[in-house]
């Protein structure tokens, strides 16, 4: 039960932060370009998108589960420390904030600059593109994310409803707000999923390589939080260090909000 | 071609090693030394990872902060 919330919170969240993202694209390449184009573009990114999962997804699952569970808990624990890095950097004032309204705009630009072309049926090119490029590259961290954390918990259609879920949320609040989504704290999110896949890839990928966990997929309950508290202390410590160091806090107010 | 393969693999690297490749080279080595202990030696090393963990974030975190 504890695992499968665990399960559900991380590809839900993670999904979410890949959501968002897309939205942002999708959203620059219709407001600056052209609806219509932008909309085939997003409408034929999750075309292709479905036929790999389709290709795909059995493929995964008959994968042996310890080969499975090594090489994506690799990957996991890769990912998961990225992520936690950036995130950690940021919340402690090192690295700039995730901001998805400079995104968006730095996009409008980009959009606004290009020359229209006509791309067959699509009256514009530009914004399918972009759109199409938007949504295929960051669903196919959706496809797997919710592929390999559903296989390796032998439970795909949870990760799938998360994932889902998730998709399905974003796209709707972008679409009624018709702006960059902003407002999703989409900074703390990213630091909870680094934490997520990280306790995950730590996991999956000791027992793919053979360990034991005592107390077997409880463990999870206890490599998450543990992870969480240590990245909490490390934000803590860079945050002093460079107080130290310059005599003024690393931009406090922004770092507190973010990760509290 | 070679510049579409070329392109293919700087995708593929930056999408699987990052911004640090030292992250990833510490999580193969975690990872084979716990299936070396698990296989060979019969010693269910959980710990191992764990453990890798707590060097190889503060590490990073410390390559990153000194090269800016």
């Amino acid at each position: 039960m504890g695992a499968g919330i665990a399960l559900f919170v991380a590809v839900f969240l993670a999904c979410a932060v890949e959501a968002v993202e897309a939205t942002t694209i999708v959203l620059a390449a219709g407001t600056a370009r052209d609806w219509r184009s932008a909309t085939s573009g997003l409408v034929a990114g999750i075309l292709v998108l479905a036929a790999i999962t389709a290709a795909l997804g059995p493929a995964v699952t008959k994968l042996p589960l310890p080969a499975l569970r090594l090489f994506v808990g690799a990957l996991l624990l890769v990912f998961g420390l990225q992520w936690l890095r950036k995130a950690i950097l940021r919340a402690s004032g090192h690295k700039e904030l995730h901001d998805e309204d400079a995104i968006y705009k730095k996009q409008m630009a980009a959009a606004q600059a290009a020359s229209s072309q006509r791309l067959g049926l699509v009256p514009d090119g530009y914004a399918f593109t972009l759109s199409f490029k938007g949504v295929l590259l960051e669903g196919l961290e959706v496809v797997f994310i919710v592929l390999t954390f559903g296989a390796n918990a032998k439970n795909i259609p949870l990760a799938a409803l998360a994932g889902l879920i998730a998709v399905v949320v974003v796209g709707l609040a972008g679409l009624a707000i018709r702006a960059p989504l902003a407002r999703v704290p989409e900074n703390t999110m990213k630091f909870v999923v680094g934490i997520m896949l990280t306790a995950f890839g730590t996991f999956w990928g000791a027992e793919g390589a053979g360990a034991k966990w005592p107390g077997s997929d409880a463990a999870l309950l206890v490599i998450a939080p543990a992870i969480g508290c240590f990245a909490l202390l490390l934000v803590a410590v860079l945050r002093r260090g460079s107080t130290t160091a310059t005599g003024q806090p690393a931009t406090p107010a922004v770092a507190q909000a973010e990760v509290s | 071609m070679v510049s579409k393969i070329k392109a293919f693999g700087a995708f593929a690297y930056d999408f699987v090693i990052g911004d640090d490749w030292s992250v990833a080279l510490g999580v193969a080595i975690a990872l084979a030394v716990t299936y070396g202990l698990s296989h060979a030696a019969k010693v269910s090393a959980w710990w191992l990872v764990p453990v890798v963990l707590l060097v190889l974030l503060p590490f990073s975190l410390w390559r990153a902060v000194r090269k800016h």
